[in-house]
């Protein structure tokens, strides 16, 4: 690994995104040590931060580890130096997404396109489609299947679904945020 | 009180329950439900985990509709949507250059003055009422409250209460005749958001929860989140696979203070789920009147 | 006619980089009245000193001009220089090129223009000065020192040796402070109470010092060399003259199950108590929040439910109807010596960032205590003998771990400084522990060892080299009770292995802060604190000593964490600073003060309203029968900070500033 990366790029990409400063963090692993996921994890969250503030970039983007999180924000709940890393974990996959899809965990990435594509095409997402989607488009195919009919006769899937009056407005909504992938929200003048 | 209502797509599906059982008793302690005309989607996981602007402008969306509908107060019972109808509301009104961005996106003004609650912070403010209206005390009842992450996570959004220390279901079952019990993984995350893309970790993380709650000797887990419910309910078993010990059913709050205030556990609901309630169901009604004086 | 010299300085490239000094200079040299114009690369060294002087002398100037630095910097340096070459030292004036000109310019032309103007107002400012002297003050030579710890003892002795008297007060009923309490010291294991308690008694039976126990300032009026100090003497109910230090009180004292304040908590006192068998002085107080006596009178009874201490002293010291009492001590100096609190992380906080650390349990899961109450367990002296025991069942345990940085270094707490002394102190910790419990095994978990001082890394080192420290680096995220022992989560960030390990007893090295009321003692005192409440230095490399108001001093770690060995050396620092001002019977002050015209004054007192200081007071003007005439405003110099501002609120302009006179300020202005 060189050492010669610039450590700016992502770093100030960050900050200037999101409002967080990855050099900030001082390496104390609380955020690890609370991670239900960071057994699982090659990179865990501080892991992560350091990467960004040493600029290993590829590191970032190689394994599954930002594909990981849960969002469950104990890292960000418990970090003594007010540091958010579990927004900056869904930066780092929005940035992934952006860079090269193909990247991303199938499954996971297969979940999120099936999921977003519900809300386009219904304003609502319904489980149903979600999950014949997600299914379709490279989910485990078998898994869960013995469920649905367990799922249907609680009553707890609904088969057709309905879309909202106003789905012209969310279509619009979703391409426009799409096409506009990087905000500019991080600090303010 | 009435206040405006936002059930969310979880509510109509896997998580019907969860809005029947909240529509059913509502009327009884005196809550009036405004459900917002033509909600929409919050984006919940995909959208924040993909593209951050999307998922500041899909809640905006419900968010300016509850605003044009004159709500001040909107109700979000699903713990993953009051995260993100919550982190939509604080972030535009931090960011005025955001706010200005996503009200181009959708055509319409969004001020997010309405203040966006959780089931749990709206039920405790209601503490009173429910104690009022109890008719079936839940007594002798041991009950695992389960926060997991989104109702009290992260702080800064989640304000309402401690995020390290919640309080607000225990005070709900225990207006309800209930004994709360004391556990330690009720702050644990589930995982319910990769239930379906990567089970296995879901489950690792699922079974230390259910564990505890046994361990603590807790007759149900109640919990306030769509997700977390299916799946504690729908994944139980898989959870429990060669470990030893009974069964938890997983229970809404809301379907909690149902049979406290005498609904029907079948209008409640409670038939909808995987792990069987009838024992549950049993402990209650078999509880003598005396001891419910008691 | 004045005769006025102008020396320009280059400060090396600082100002000649932006600002053409020979231009400067040469310019300066056609102004009226200026007789003498030079630049120099370095106006303040001695060559350029010396041309200052030649100067003076050469050109019987009658004033100076250095365009140069800020006279923060150099204007003392240059008012010698004039001094020592005969002219009066206040005809001597800096005009700034360098901070408020070459630093903040970029265009050399206008730069140039700009040092020209600022140099000429001050030509012609300095051809209005007048000539004056520094004012002389007395002093009175005794100091007082806040606060009995170490630093204060320290400080107090340091004076008092050298020859001063010292009033000493301690708001506890014994000095000692946090380390009496301490079982051993870093780096050294020295027992703490062996070294401490002898100065304790030299302190008390100095001929030369005054001790207030029990006691707190309650005002503080005057000036450098002339403080009016009122204490509060709060009522002990036993009569200090009397009382023998027998403990028959205690002994018969019913109420026996108060926490004591001395164990940290882990054992127990009486109503009526000494703190601990060495206190000084060894003289009871009632607690009477908790005395039955003073709590049944509290409540309105009228009948007397218990007296038994007062009936068991065979002197008749008890005293229940004792009320506190004001004393005031005239002193020239004060110290500032009230050392610190540990942070609890329980719910109960003066801010709400401190209320953090649920994740911990708020400090509510038994058997998780802080590092003093670790002191205590293993003191001999301690609730246990100096036996390790948990608190909640009096089991040995034979896993402890240490968590570091609680509260330190965590800025979501709203504390992001460093507490310095806990690194050291865990490592001593764990030394302590192996040493009792040979089978036992402690775990540290920190975020960097800071072991800065002599023999500190060592002595680290020692802990987890010879006595089997288990140290990891990474925090804790949650700790809880499950059944008998602790469960941590933690990760270990070197190893990259998360930690899931259980412990029979938890300590949290809690940051330190500052004592509670602090903000109230420093505006008593008018001294800075920052927003932690640690009393600010008057300049953190030069002047680290003193505080922003001149007489008053700081030691210990009221000013900022330390340890024992640099609380000590502030101390003795700070008593040398105190000696040598209390080596003058008179004070010299610099004689920019406002000065009254009291022929035209009208006794309005306006100026009397707004000055900070209280410098303003009445004079009465007697004819020569000695008969009342009128009542002027008058300043008193010693008391005078020359801030200007009754001379801006005075409706008939008697009022003058010496050295800033409307004369000179308009003619600076007129001079733009």
């Amino acid at each position: 690994m060189s050492h010669n990366e610039n450590t700016q790029g992502l770093l100030s990409e960050l900050r200037q995104q999101t409002g967080q400063n990855a050099a900030r963090c001082y390496q104390c692993g609380k955020c690890s040590a609370g991670c239900p996921m960071a057994q699982e994890m090659s990179l865990r969250p501080h892991d992560i931060m350091r990467a960004i503030a040493s600029g290993h970039e590829q590191r970032l983007f190689e394994g599954d580890s930002i594909w990981l999180c849960l969002t469950c924000e104990t890292c960000t709940a418990r970090c003594p130096n007010e540091c958010d890393p579990a927004r900056v974990i869904d930066f780092l996959r929005e940035k992934a997404l952006a860079k090269n899809p193909k990247k991303a965990p199938r499954p996971i990435r297969a979940f999120h396109k099936a999921f977003i594509r519900q809300i386009r095409t219904h304003g609502r997402v319904y489980e149903m489609g979600l999950i014949a989607d997600y299914k379709l488009s490279g989910g485990a195919l078998f898994q869960d299947v013995s469920a649905a009919p367990g799922m249907m006769a609680r009553g707890k899937l609904a088969l057709m679904p309905s879309t909202i009056d106003g789905i012209a407005d969310v279509r619009r909504i979703v391409d426009a945020c799409l096409a506009k992938s990087h905000g500019d929200h991080g600090e303010e003048a | 009180m009435k206040i405006g209502y936002f059930p969310g797509c979880s509510l109509h599906s896997t998580g019907r329950e969860f809005n029947e059982s909240l529509r059913l008793f509502a009327p009884a302690i005196g809550l009036e439900l405004e459900e917002i005309k033509d909600w929409n989607c919050c984006g919940a996981t995909s959208a924040h985990a993909t593209n951050h602007l999307l998922s500041i402008a899909l809640p905006a969306r419900s968010l300016a509709l509850a605003e044009e509908q004159g709500m001040s107060e909107v109700l979000a019972p699903c713990a993953a949507c009051y995260s993100r109808l919550r982190t939509a509301s604080v972030e535009l009104r931090e960011n005025p250059s955001l706010q200005k961005e996503v009200s181009e996106v959708l055509e319409r003004p969004i001020a997010a003055t309405a203040e966006v609650r959780s089931i749990s912070e709206v039920l405790s403010r209601m503490t009173a009422d429910i104690r009022g209206a109890v008719v079936q005390p839940l007594a002798g009842l041991k009950l695992a409250c389960y926060y997991g992450c989104l109702l009290v996570r992260p702080p800064k959004i989640a304000s309402f209460e401690d995020s390290e220390m919640p309080t607000s279901l225990e005070g709900i079952v225990s207006a309800c005749g209930a004994e709360a019990v004391h556990w330690d993984r009720k702050l644990d995350c589930c995982g319910g958001g990769m239930s379906l893309s990567r089970t296995g970790s879901v489950i690792r993380l699922g079974r230390s929860i259910v564990s505890d709650a046994q361990k603590a000797g807790a007759h149900a887990i109640v919990v306030a989140c769509p997700m977390c419910h299916s799946n504690l309910d729908f994944r139980q078993r898989a959870m429990l696979k060669g470990q030893e010990g009974e069964v938890v059913p997983v229970l809404y709050i809301t379907q909690i203070v149902g049979l406290a205030l005498g609904l029907e556990p079948e209008k409640l609901g409670l038939r909808r789920h995987f792990v069987k309630t009838a024992p549950f169901i049993q402990r209650i009604t078999t509880v003598p009147a005396t001891a419910q004086e008691a | 006619m004045s005769r006025i010299g102008v020396f320009v300085c280059h400060c090396g490239e600082n100002i000649a980089r932006t600002v053409d000094t020979a231009a400067v200079a040469q310019e300066c040299g056609k102004l009226p009245g200026v007789i003498h114009s030079v630049d120099y690369k370095y106006m303040c060294s001695d060559p350029g000193q010396l041309m200052v002087k030649q100067a003076i002398a050469e050109h019987k100037l009658t004033g100076v001009v250095v365009a140069a630095c800020s006279p923060h910097m150099h204007e003392k340096t240059f008012r010698r220089a004039t001094a020592g070459a005969g002219l009066n030292p206040f005809l001597c004036e800096m005009a700034n090129v360098r901070e408020h000109c070459s630093w903040i310019h970029e265009s050399r032309t206008a730069a140039t223009e700009k040092a020209i103007d600022a140099t000429r107002m001050i030509v012609e400012k300095v051809k209005r000065n007048a000539p004056l002297s520094p004012i002389h003050i007395p002093v009175t030579r005794r100091a007082l020192v806040i606060g009995g710890g170490i630093a204060g003892i320290q400080a107090a002795l340091d004076i008092a040796d050298g020859g001063r008297e010292v009033v000493l007060v301690e708001k506890e009923p014994s000095i000692g402070g946090h380390m009496s309490q301490l079982s051993e010291t870093f780096p050294t294991l020295d027992c703490s109470q062996c070294i401490l308690t002898p100065r304790m008694v030299e302190a008390f039976q100095h001929p030369r010092i005054k001790l207030y126990t029990y006691s707190e300032v309650e005002s503080v009026d005057g000036y450098i060399g002339n403080f009016k100090v009122t204490i509060r003497k709060k009522a002990r109910s036993v009569d200090e003259a009397n009382c023998n230090g027998c403990g028959a009180c205690q002994a018969v004292c019913p109420n026996k199950k108060i926490p004591s304040e001395f164990d940290a908590g882990l054992g127990k006192r009486s109503a009526i108590y000494v703190p601990f068998p060495q206190a000084v002085p060894n003289i009871p107080v009632i607690d009477r929040e908790r005395c039955s006596y003073f709590r049944a009178k509290a409540k309105g009874s009228t009948k007397v439910v218990c007296g038994k201490c007062a009936e068991a002293c065979g002197k008749g010291a008890v005293h229940f109807d004792q009320q506190d009492t004001l004393v005031t001590e005239d002193v020239g100096a004060i110290v500032v010596a009230t050392g610190y609190r540990l942070y609890d992380i329980g719910k109960d906080q003066d801010s709400e960032l401190l209320k953090g650390y649920g994740e911990y349990g708020y400090g509510t899961v038994p058997d998780v205590i802080d590092g003093m109450q670790f002191e205590r367990l293993a003191s001999a002296s301690g609730p246990t003998a100096g036996k390790i025991l948990r608190p909640s069942d009096g089991k040995e345990p034979t896993s402890v771990v240490f968590l570091q940085c609680i509260g330190s270094r965590d800025p979501s707490k709203g504390i992001e400084y460093c507490s310095k002394i806990c690194c050291m102190y865990v490592a001593k910790h764990t030394m302590l522990y192996k040493h009792k419990v040979h089978h036992g095994q402690a775990t540290v978990f920190y975020m960097d060892i800071r072991a800065a001082g002599k023999g500190y890394d060592e002595f680290t080192r020692r802990a987890i080299e010879e006595d089997g420290a288990r140290y990891v680096r990474g925090r804790v995220s949650r700790l809880y009770r499950d059944g008998e022992v602790i469960k941590i989560l933690g990760f270990d960030t070197l190893s990259g292995e998360p930690i899931e390990m259980d412990a029979d007893m938890v300590v949290l090295a809690t940051a330190m802060r500052p004592q509670a009321g602090m903000a109230e003692l420093a505006q008593k005192l008018s001294v800075s604190y920052d927003k932690h409440g640690f009393i600010n230095e008057a300049h953190p490399k030069l002047r680290p000593v003193e505080t922003n108001t001149a007489g008053v001093f700081v030691a210990g770690a009221c000013q900022s964490p330390r340890d024992i060995p640099d609380s000590v050396a502030m101390a003795s620092a700070t008593a040398s600073k105190i000696l040598g001002l209390l080596s003058n019977e008179q004070l010299e002050r610099e004689p920019t003060v406002a000065r009254v015209d009291e022929s035209t004054c009208s006794a309005c007192f306006h100026c009397e309203r707004v000055c900070a200081y209280g410098a303003v007071e009445h004079k009465d003007i007697r004819d020569r029968s000695g008969n009342l005439v009128r009542v002027v405003a008058s300043v008193n110099k010693g008391v005078c900070q020359g801030c200007g501002t009754c001379l801006a609120t005075c409706p008939s302009k008697s009022l003058e500033l010496d050295g800033f006179t409307d004369a000179q300020i308009h003619a600076a202005i007129m001079a733009f």
